[in-house]
Formats: C-alpha cells, structure tokens, sequence
C-alpha cells in the first residue's frame, strides 16, 4: 500500500534524524523540573509534579511533532524530493495523506511514552484518556505543521504559524472571558472587539477542552465532555489536511 | 571535524573573554529579585489564565511558587489577598493557597494582619466549604489561642458547623463551637448544642458518643452548681 509506504518512510526519517531522543530529553527535563520545583513547595507536591510534568509534556510534544513535520517536509521540497515522489504513478492525495499518517503516528508514539512517565503519579485510566487525547491533540499539530509547510515553503514562516494557531487556540477561551468583561468597554468599538474574538474562536480548535490535567489531578471527565473534545480536534484536523490536499492539488509542481 | 588547533588564537582569546564578561555581567548585576521587593498588583485569574495558556493547575502551583519567597515583614496584605484570591480562583480545588493563607500568612505577629488573612479564608471557605473547612478550622484554632478573641473563633467555627454538608467533614470540627462557647464560659448555650448534636443521631460511633454524653453531664453539673 504506497500511504503505508511513505508513512514508513517518514517514521524511519524521524528514527534517524533523532526524534526518539529529543522525545527522551524532554521527559528528562520535565521530570528534573518537577522535582526541582515540588522541592520548594510546600505543600501539594505530588500535585505539582503531575501539573508540571503534564504541562511541559504536551508542549513538548506538540514542539516536537511541528517541527519534525515542518523541517522534514520543507526539505523534501528544497531537495526537489517531492518533484521525484510526484514523477511515481500515485494520486497526489496518497501522497499528502501517507506523509500526515507518518507524522501522526509519530505523535501517537510520543503521546505514549509521555503517558508512561505519567503512570508514577496517576492512575492508569486517566493517563489513558489524557494519553489519548494528546495523540489526537498532536495529530491535530501535525495536520497544522504539514499543511503550512506545504504552503508557506519556508520553515521559519510554516513553524511562526503553526505555534501562532496552536498559542491563539490554547489562549481564546481567556481572551473570550476578558472581552466578556462586565467591566469590559460598553462602546461600539468594545462590542466589534468581542465580536471579532467571538469570530476568530468560530475558526480554532477547541484546544482547552483536551488534554487536561484536571483529569489527571482531580476527576476524569465525563464520556460526552471527552467525547465533544476528541470530536472536536479531529474534526479540526480533517479541516486542515483537506485544506493543505485543496492547495497540493492546486499547485504547479 | 578539524582539530581544535585548527582555530586561530585570536579566536581562543575572544572566546574566553566573552566567556568572562558575561559571568561578570550577570554577578555584577546581582539576583533578579530580592525578598524584600515589593509584591506587585495581583492580576485577574482571567490574565493569569491566559498567561498559563490554559494549563490552570500548572499555573496555580506555579503562582503559590512565585508568592512564597516574599518577605513577610513588609508583605502588602491586600495585594497578597488578590494573589491569593486570583490562583484559587484558577484552581479552585488547589489547596495550595488557603494552606499558604491559613498556616503561613494568618500566623504573621501583627494581629491585624493575622485577622485579615483570617478573613480571607473564612470568605473562601463560604465559596466551597466541604473542602476549604480544614484552613477555616486552623483559623478558628489561631483566633482562639493566638488572637484570644474567642467571639471570632466562635464564628469560624460555626460557620464550619452551618456550611459544612460533606459527610466525610469530622465531627471534632463540627463540635468547635461547642467547646469555644465552655470557653467563653456560654455553657448553657453550649449545653443546648451539645444536647441537639447528640439526639440529631449524627454521632454513630458509640466512644465519641459516650465521649460528648459524659460532657453534657459535666456541663449540667457545673451549671446545676452555678444555679444554687
């Protein structure tokens, strides 16, 4: 199956260009800080540790995962390896589709060995849910990263954009709470504001609503609240890998 | 990879001077903040949220981390408050901060500042009693014994007794007012709440209940011996 194929290829790609280590090395950080920090609390230590952990975690594997789908697929394109990939008798949404199956079970991959590490301080159902909901979180980064790549051709732009999108969305539902202020502006200016916030949230993922570390301090979130959140980015991310397809199909190659 | 003598001495000199200057710089320029600096104005939980990216619990913790090396001989307690007010409210199921509020900042010398973190806790307590009763509870215990202002341990403690719904909340800090009010030498009211929690049924274990009918007994003794 040629999408098995190139997704294998990107896997093997990432082994050798040292993602598993970066992986590494970011579960060490996390965990130093964690012990670092709970060293200085004075009380709810292990609480510390777990929000701590879990918060670096997912940065880390959100960073990660956009910047191996960024620099991988630019370089591919710089070195005129897409041209040759493209010359083979494959639809180009095999091509597209194959690459983002690639990076998300790379994500997949991450969002389970940072899981793992999370099994020292909470119980093994919720870090599943947690775990589950980063795969589908990162692959929704991937998605992001691949289809910014493909169109900005340029990796400090496709990288600036895909953290602006994924920063934006982790921070709308404060921005949301802020503009609907009591204390906020009454005037018109202050109503097109919060309309314009209220728009551009239309157009993000619900990022807040998944991956949550109260799931793994305090409760594990309802069946339906869980279910609306991986929904959500999944959703998401088909929205974005059938716009980046749009634009490939589209372009001149 | 050339060998390092490949690199001009020139460059080794540069190196190691720029090495020097900027450890220099930075011993020069001391610690970026003293525990002496003044608290800065608390910002909104909503700011903080945003600050946080929405990693709430993370940003709470981190927040009571940031709070806790400020000296607390010239400690603004009115900003401290709207720190304080601002991280529970990110997480309000932290304990972090009515721990800090109730057993670091409530035990300041300075009794109006210990009344004023005392108060703190007791309007936070109100918002989520059957988890925050245990600050409010040491609260009570510091106006009784620090403050010797048994009407305010008192209200702690009935507030305790009134808002707490939990059934895992004690019994020994439902009782508070009981023993407040022998205090404050009110034993006939303590009698009449002692009397109404023993026949409520609310004690099931049989030595705390044997344990409260013996003081009732006492109670009714002592005030029979102040009748005649």
């Amino acid at each position: 199956m040629p999408s098995a194929t190139l997704a294998r290829s990107i896997l093997l790609e990432a082994r050798r260009g040292g993602l598993p280590w970066l992986a590494g090395a970011s579960l060490v950080v996390a965990l130093a800080l964690a012990v670092f920090l709970s060293q200085v609390a004075l009380t709810e230590r292990v609480a510390l540790q777990v929000a701590l952990v879990a918060a670096v975690l997912r940065a880390c594997a959100v960073f990660l995962i956009a910047a191996q789908a960024a620099s991988s697929t630019l370089r591919e394109i710089h070195d005129k390896g897409l041209e040759l990939m493209l010359s083979l008798p494959l639809s180009r949404a095999t091509h597209y589709l194959g690459r983002l199956a690639g990076f998300v079970v790379c994500g997949a991959g991450i969002a389970l060995l940072f899981s793992l590490a999370l099994l020292f301080w909470a119980a093994p159902p919720r870090v599943a849910l947690w775990g589950v909901s980063l795969a589908c979180e990162v692959a929704l980064v991937a998605a992001a990263a691949l289809f910014f790549a493909m169109t900005l051709a340029n990796l400090v732009a496709a990288m600036t954009a895909t953290a602006g999108l994924y920063l934006l969305a982790r921070a709308m539902p404060a921005i949301q709470a802020i503009t609907a202020s009591p204390l906020a502006d009454e005037s018109w200016a202050g109503w097109l504001a919060r309309q314009t916030v209220d728009a551009i949230a239309l157009l993000l993922p619900r990022l807040d609503t998944a991956t949550r570390t109260e799931w793994l301090l305090y409760d594990a979130p309802s069946i339906l609240g869980y279910a609306s959140a991986l929904a959500g980015l999944l959703i998401y991310a088909l929205l974005l890998a059938a716009a980046g397809l749009a634009d490939f199909y589209r372009r001149n190659v | 990879m050339r060998p390092a003598a490949a690199v001009p001495g020139w460059l080794w000199l540069l190196l190691g001077t720029g090495l020097a200057a900027q450890l220099g710089w930075q011993a020069a320029l001391g610690p970026v903040r003293s525990p002496d600096d003044a608290l800065p104005p608390p910002p909104s939980a909503q700011a903080l949220r945003l600050a946080a990216f929405g990693e709430s619990e993370g940003g709470a913790r981190l927040g009571m981390l940031y709070l806790q090396p400020f000296s607390l001989r010239d400690l603004d307690y009115t900003r401290l408050q709207g720190w304080l007010g601002a991280l529970l409210e990110l997480d309000p199921r932290s304990q972090y901060p009515l721990f800090a509020a109730a057993r670091i900042y409530a035990e300041h010398p300075d009794p109006a500042r210990s009344r004023a973190m005392l108060e703190f806790v007791y309007r936070q307590f109100l918002l989520d009693p059957n988890r925050r009763w245990p600050w409010l509870a040491h609260g009570a215990l510091l106006a009784k014994h620090r403050l010797k202002d048994l009407p305010l341990a008192r209200r702690y403690a009935a507030a305790i007794d009134r808002h707490t719904t939990a059934s895992d909340v004690p019994l020994w800090a439902r009782q508070m007012e009981i023993f407040i009010l022998e205090d404050m030498n009110e034993l006939d009211a303590a009698r009449v709440m002692l009397g109404g929690l023993l026949a409520s049924g609310r004690i099931q274990d049989p030595a705390e209940a044997r344990f409260l009918r013996e003081r009732l007994e006492e109670l009714e003794v002592h005030l029979r011996g102040k009748t005649r």
